[in-house]
């Protein structure tokens, strides 16, 4: 028998609006919105037209689809408005970022950039060799430092550490993250110059700027990756008569490593791109130094401040410069963070059947 | 291959707690021992201390003997994982190493140990393992794929083919089967049946059905109230425990009147 769905009012409806009325409305409100700001302030801006019909559009629709649909998807379409809206805010700074770091760095994204350094260049022309040389050897030593000492250091966090020792080492690495990156260049000058004497300024002294910067990242990544390691992985293992350091090495470590690798990768994207400290340690070179032991050694962001607040006569080239190396510089974390994707998904445990 | 475990007057803590309090009993090799009584009651602390796997819970310690054929476990200067590898443990819930391969994980004992053998021993023991585990004809086509890609019950075997793997004396199981569906219980049980031919088997569980099949002896545990330690109540055959049971606790705990 078939009861034909006709015969009356089904009580499970309920209003829906149709399709496409959310854009619709949109639509107006933002017609309505430059209408407004128009005739508001003269001219018609962009920015602020938007912003007018942004701020129209929640009530209309929540008043068009309360009459229509209900109280309770009236709130959830705002709800979802305004969370739509967050993430177009969000973005908005990000995709703004790469299109004029792209537009204007594009012109001098050539082959000179790339084999060139500003060695007696006055004006057209240069490159940043000697500044993506130094962000490489800078980043890479700092990578060997505070990789090692931030993996050993979250490892006894977690395994070994117990009362007052390891609470400590939490406060004081939590303190670490908090340190302003100025500090950690006068540290690292500071350091040199009792280690060699005033006035040393080399890549190494920045590298170890970078390292104070990248410990406590990776010790507050790995530590919280290493916590989420199931203790059965451990038992398991202890049932099987395997010693403690071999359990962490061969049974933890390994659940952990893609996660622990992506995290320093990400610390390594965060520190390449510090500035102020590499200012103070490594200084302003316009040669290639790859002798990170000695004289000052040049780094992108430095580059890009150098050329930015440095310029000489015919300004746009230092500007071009400026805008280039930030290109690369964004172009060199990206890398980065593609390169960190695809060796977590490598070292992922395996589910597959 | 198999060994006689005695217990004098242990008792177990967890810090200041007492979770278990003067167990004295005798478990026989080639046997199957079943622990049962309520939750709570320190029948999986009180195994966990008879491979040394109870003191790896920070402050837990253990006072009293183990006696396995006569060596005390818990003498001066022994070391746990001397121990731990004639006392094989298999757990509540299944748990291979994730990034392992179904080989690896079988293996992962002598690995991890870092003992060296020849492929064709390693191949050999592989095989003796699973097919002590009743898995080998399930997996024998896929063991470089992942062990987690298998059935829960599958997995459980798994891990009970990589305790016996280490050819221990003695293998002790926390509630092998509580996560497993009937099935694989049948099969785990069944495998126990073929394992205390060759092992000391010592087994926790909940399930008094399952405890009167495979046990020889039962060890009833209880507890006198919360916060109270757990105390071995009575321990005899599984037939007179189930059938005539000296102590009417017990007789309640298995009629179901309580528990």
């Amino acid at each position: 028998m078939t009861t034909l769905a006709t015969t009356r009012p089904n009580p499970l409806t309920a209003g829906q609006l149709p399709r496409g009325a959310v854009w619709v409305t949109l639509a107006g409100c933002l017609i309505v919105g430059g209408v407004f700001d128009s005739l508001l302030l003269a001219p018609f801006n962009l920015g602020p037209s938007l912003f007018f019909g942004a701020v129209l559009f929640l009530p209309v629709m929540y008043g068009l689809s309360r009459a229509v649909e209900g109280r309770r998807t009236a709130t959830d379409r705002t709800a979802t408005h305004l969370i739509a809206g967050a993430f177009v805010v969000t973005l908005l700074p990000l995709a703004s970022l790469v299109w004029e770091t792209l537009s204007n760095g594009i012109a001098r994204f050539d082959a000179q950039f790339f084999t060139w350094s500003m060695r007696n260049v006055i004006g057209d022309g240069g490159g940043a060799l000697h500044a993506i040389y130094g962000t490489l050897i800078v980043t890479g030593i700092a990578s060997i430092i505070a990789v090692p000492i931030g993996l050993m250091c979250a490892i006894y966090l977690v395994e070994y550490g117990r009362g007052a020792l390891s609470r400590s080492i939490t406060f004081f690495v939590d303190v670490m993250t908090g340190i302003p990156s100025i500090v950690a260049g006068l540290f690292a000058y500071a350091l040199m110059t009792m280690l060699l004497g005033p006035g040393t300024i080399n890549g190494l002294s920045g590298a170890l700027a970078l390292s104070v910067l990248m410990i406590p990242i990776v010790v507050r990544s790995t530590e919280e990756l290493l916590r989420v390691v199931p203790n059965e992985l451990r038992e398991a293992s202890y049932a099987l008569g395997v010693p403690k350091w071999r359990t962490i090495v061969a049974v933890v470590l390994p659940t952990a490593l893609s996660g622990i690798v992506s995290g320093v990768i990400l610390a390594v994207a965060r520190i390449i791109g510090e500035t102020a400290p590499l200012m103070i340690a490594a200084g302003f070179t316009n040669s290639i130094n790859t002798d990170p032991l000695h004289n000052p050694m040049m780094t992108l962001p430095v580059f890009v401040y150098d050329q930015y607040a440095h310029p000489g006569v015919e300004r746009e080239f230092y500007n071009e410069r400026a805008w280039t190396g930030a290109l690369t510089l964004i172009l060199l974390v990206m890398a980065l963070n593609l390169i960190g994707r695809v060796i977590a998904k490598r070292f992922a445990p395996k589910s597959g059947r | 291959m198999s060994k006689r475990i005695e217990i004098n007057d242990l008792n177990c803590f967890y810090g200041a707690f007492k979770a278990v309090e003067d167990v004295t009993m005798t478990i026989e090799p080639r046997s199957v021992t079943a622990f049962i009584g309520p939750s709570g009651c320190g029948k999986s602390t009180f195994l966990r201390t008879l491979n040394r796997m109870h003191e790896v819970i920070p402050g837990a310690y253990v006072e009293g003997q183990v006696l396995l054929d006569g060596d005390n476990l818990y003498g001066p200067g022994v070391d746990p994982v001397n121990v731990r590898r004639q006392v094989g443990m298999v757990f509540q819930r299944p748990n291979p190493f994730p990034t392992m391969t179904i080989k690896d994980n079988v293996l992962a004992g002598y690995r991890l140990n870092n003992r060296r053998m020849k492929g064709s021993d390693a191949d050999a023991l592989l095989e003796r393992s699973l097919r002590g585990a009743n898995l080998w004809e399930e997996v024998k086509n896929r063991l470089d794929k992942p062990g987690s890609g298998l059935s829960g019950g599958q997995q459980q075997r798994l891990c009970i083919a990589r305790a016996i793997a280490m050819q221990p004396e003695v293998l002790l199981m926390d509630e092998p089967c509580s996560a497993l569906d009937p099935i694989s219980t049948l099969a785990v049980e069944d495998l126990i049946q073929e394992l205390k031919e060759t092992y000391t088997i010592v087994i926790v569980t909940h399930n008094m059905q399952q405890a009167s099949r495979v046990s020889d002896q039962t060890a009833f545990f209880n507890i006198a109230g919360t916060g109270a330690p757990g105390k071995l109540v009575e321990m005899g055959p599984t037939e007179k425990i189930f059938s005539t049971p000296d102590v009417k606790d017990t007789e309640d705990y298995i009629t179901g009147r309580f528990g």
